[in-house]
């Protein structure tokens, strides 16, 4: 990412998590779509007003998974039947039965590293630093009992002194510019 | 279900349902924070714990001896010899992963059943499952003998081009409890991940500001970050479940699978799965009863949790219970001489005195939980939790020695009797869980700050039209 100088965004506290839904599903019905709101629990209600519903892990997780069956799976037959073939007990040197059970360890391993590790990547993390860590009343809020809408300076209706004082207007506990 | 033996004004009740509430009255998110987050953040490390730390360490550190012993000298320091070569060693790995297996189930099962009392308990249960785990893998690897050529169990492509023989049971369990280490570790850390973040924020010192911001990858809380949360929380959830079953299934396929009488039987994967929940649950209370007493928790882990708890140990110590009942059926049942034998023999026998302990810890003692007045008695159910936990070492002590030790042919009969390293290498993996506990409960949040919130009368959210209770305009 190029260095990015000037204003990431304003951002307003809230005390309660209703004052929160309330703001951003008035902001998201102005027009604002560049924003987001940060919480210290989620708040799916918070997540629907800014239009956010649908999320990708699942999908993540049942391609991991699919991978994981067939990679073990394969990986049994082709052992036991062209690798290192032994007769145990006379069994088939094919004897797909006992091979479900490695392949559903793996089908469970890997999709649920691929949930784990697909959440994080999607969301971006780990990311140490970002913009909104410069405002102090973030750091000290919004991981333990404060509740955050952000506008973001990239979106086309973001102008610093009019998204001020359209958020001033939900009565947050303080609206902050965040510097880059 | 109101009570009656309690008085109506106890704060611990629930005016509207007259129910024990889960979380004590007048916490908010702030409160929440702050309580937890104190344990761990504080400079001023108790001096209990030090000495908890320094007792359980002297456990860990015989451990170290036994096993140090062990590699010089092989698995003749041991009691194991024919006819009982699984002594100790397996005893102890399946009553390890079996305590392990309620951390998995609170955190899953109870998670998916929507039952947020578990929310107060769900951490310190995962992180016992991790430790347990540990305990618990430690052993049949030691057990092979030559634990350095313990990777010829993976199928990983070596120049002498041998394979792994997967028919065979003992090869599924390495798939089994390695996948569920990994899945029980990586389900414990993304459940921690938005807590490390709050001890980083709450942090003073620079190295716990560091130390907890690289842990916690820069969560900041984005409600679109929650939702993917949520989402992979909920998949890792329905996951683990049918994991956790599957791993005490293929464990009891160790036995099941072999033709020893008392091993060969249809009912060990059920019965298996239950007594490992019965056993967890019982090592959740043990852990919580110091824990909430020590660190002033009786208002987050509550009297609740003890009764709740103490139900789910009566119905999976039924279950088990029916599996007892059901193996001394099919052994009359079956019209097998050899079924017969062994189950006289296990209740009649040199070693029969074990299978009684087993059925007075485990089924006995236990029906006093259909009581609530003890369910909900804090002291008593801590005494409870190791009257389980012995009746569950002795379970698999029945199962592994006294099936062994008298089988088809009388002229191979034998006994078995542990050597000290026995004792040793058991006391030493208690002190290991120990220390390693007393290392998570200074170091990391114990109890979930961010699913604790959630339970909150504040996290409630208005509608609309209706209006605040805050706004004084």
């Amino acid at each position: 990412m190029p260095i990015q100088e000037g204003t990431y965004g304003l951002l307003a506290e809230f005390d309660t998590p209703s004052d929160l839904v309330r703001a951003a599903q008035t902001a998201y019905d102005s027009g604002y779509r560049r924003m987001d709101c940060y919480t210290p629990y989620p708040v799916e209600e918070a997540a629907a007003a800014i239009g956010f519903h649908r999320d990708s892990v699942s999908l993540i997780c049942l391609i991991g998974g699919l991978l994981g069956v067939v990679a073990m799976f394969s990986l049994e037959t082709w052992i036991s039947v062209w690798a290192y073939p032994m007769n145990i007990g006379g069994r088939p040197y094919y004897s797909w039965p006992a091979f479900i059970i490695p392949a559903y360890e793996w089908t469970i391993l890997f999709s649920g590293l691929s949930a784990a590790f697909g959440m994080l990547a999607v969301n971006g993390l780990p990311q140490v630093y970002h913009p909104l860590f410069n405002s102090p009343n973030f750091r000290s809020g919004a991981t333990s009992d404060k509740f955050f809408l952000c506008l973001e300076s990239t979106d086309p209706k973001f102008d610093v002194a009019e998204s001020r004082t359209f958020l001033e207007g939900f009565e947050p506990v303080s609206v902050v510019e965040v510097e880059y | 279900m109101a009570t009656k033996d309690t008085p109506v004004n106890d704060p611990m009740l629930d005016p509207i349902t007259g129910e024990i509430r889960v979380i004590g009255p007048g916490h908010t998110f702030k409160s929440v924070t702050e309580k937890i987050s104190r344990i761990v953040l504080t400079p001023h490390t108790p001096l209990g714990w030090y000495g908890g730390l320094f007792l359980a360490g002297g456990g860990a550190t015989l451990l170290l001896i036994a096993v140090t012993w062990l590699f010089l000298r092989g698995t003749g320091i041991w009691g194991i010899t024919q006819p009982v070569a699984w002594g100790f060693a397996i005893i102890n790995f399946v009553w390890w992963i079996g305590i392990g297996h309620a951390g998995t189930l609170i955190s899953a099962i109870l998670l998916l059943f929507k039952q947020t009392w578990r929310n107060s308990i769900n951490r310190f249960a995962e992180a016992m499952t991790i430790f347990a785990v540990v305990c618990a893998g430690m052993f049949p690897l030691i057990h092979t003998g030559r634990p350095w050529l313990g990777y010829w169990l993976f199928p990983l492509p070596f120049t002498m081009n041998v394979w792994p023989q997967f028919r065979s049971p003992l090869l599924w369990d390495v798939f089994a409890v390695s996948t569920y280490a990994t899945i029980s570790v990586v389900f414990w850390y993304i459940g921690m991940i938005p807590d490390l973040a709050t001890l980083r924020d709450n942090s003073k010192s620079k190295v716990g500001q560091f130390f907890y911001g690289m842990i916690a990858m820069g969560w900041r809380g984005s409600v679109r970050h929650w939702v993917r949360y949520e989402t992979a929380s909920l998949l890792l959830a329905g996951l683990s479940t049918p994991l956790v079953l599957s791993v005490h299934t293929v464990i009891s396929f160790d036995f099941a699978v072999a033709l020893v009488p008392g091993w060969h039987t249809t009912i060990f994967p059920p019965y298996f799965v239950a007594g490992a929940v019965y056993s967890g649950f019982a090592m959740v209370i043990t852990l919580a009863v110091p824990i909430r007493k020590f660190y002033h928790l009786e208002d987050i882990v509550t009297i609740r949790h003890i009764d709740n708890m103490g139900k789910v140990m009566l119905v999976t110590g039924l279950i088990v219970a029916y599996g007892y009942g059901m193996e001394v059926f099919m052994s009359w049942y079956s019209a097998s001489h050899w079924e017969y034998f062994m189950m006289w023999n296990r209740m009649f026998g040199p070693m029969g005195w074990s299978y009684w302990v087993l059925v007075t810890c485990n089924i006995a003692l236990p029906q006093l939980m259909w009581l609530r007045k003890f369910r909900t008695n804090v002291a008593l159910m801590f005494l409870m939790s190791f009257v389980i936990n012995t009746g569950m070492w002795f379970e698999r002590f029945v199962i592994v020695v006294t099936s062994l030790y008298r089988d088809y042919l009388p002229s191979s009969w034998g006994t078995y009797k542990a050597t000290r390293w026995d004792y040793a290498t058991y006391v030493g993996t208690l002190g290991l869980f120990t220390f390693l506990f007393f290392l998570f409960v200074r170091l990391l949040p114990m109890i979930p700050m961010s699913e604790l919130r959630i339970l909150l009368p504040q996290a409630k959210i208005h509608p609309k039209d209706e209006p605040l209770p805050e706004a004084g305009d």
